[in-house]
């Protein structure tokens, strides 16, 4: 189990990378969607692992709050030039 | 029995993330990044989901999965596709690969309804 969370965070530092690195605003704004959906299958694995039912819920909840923030973040982007 | 059929899921979702999370590093585009990326890890995180179903053992956290899976299949591609209207509007160019571009010459595009 412990290898399995190695594995994510591995898959975090990826996506932490490009957040840092990325050229364009827009590859950031990719970089925390895809982080926040790497956020669900910690709370997956943490249900599986502790056993208690709680954190299946906070996946839930952050499925559709990452909608809201991603929508957020693209309706800002729209039609601006952020890059530096 | 169950046990297998679930590891085996977990295994095809974390294979899938991490081919996902791969392309988010390796692509050359916000558009190949974005397609690499979001599919790969949607598809992984609703294995896992899947193999959540399997090795939870209870009632409750089963159907929570469930509920979760369909949550996340409505709005990852919505969210993905509305990064990507974004991105069309600010006029970020699509990548070429250097010497393409004599044999596939860009084509006009057509107007946009809302410009």
């Amino acid at each position: 189990m412990s290898l399995i969370y190695l594995f994510l965070t591995l898959c975090v530092a990826m996506c932490v990378y490009r957040i840092f690195r990325g050229p364009r605003a827009a590859d950031r704004m990719v970089g925390i969607d895809i982080l926040g959906i790497i956020v669900i299958v910690f709370c997956v694995l943490l249900t599986l692992s502790t056993g208690s039912d709680f954190y299946m819920t906070i996946a839930i909840a952050w499925s559709i709050l990452g909608l809201v923030s991603t929508i957020t973040l693209a309706k800002f982007l729209e039609g601006r030039n952020l890059d530096d | 029995m169950i046990e297998i059929i679930g590891q085996f899921f977990m295994a095809v979702g974390f294979c899938f993330i991490f081919l996902g999370c791969l392309g988010l590093v390796r692509m050359p585009d916000v558009y190949c990044r974005l397609q690499a990326a979001t599919k790969c890890v949607t598809l992984g995180t609703g294995s896992i989901l899947i193999s959540a179903i399997f090795l939870s053992g209870s009632t409750a956290t089963a159907m929570k999965a469930v509920l979760c899976i369909v949550f996340l299949f409505l709005n990852s591609p919505t969210a993905a596709h509305a990064l990507a209207k974004a991105c069309d509007i600010s006029g970020i160019k699509i990548w070429e690969k250097p010497g393409d571009e004599k044999i596939y010459p860009a084509r006009p595009r057509p107007p946009r309804d809302d410009e």
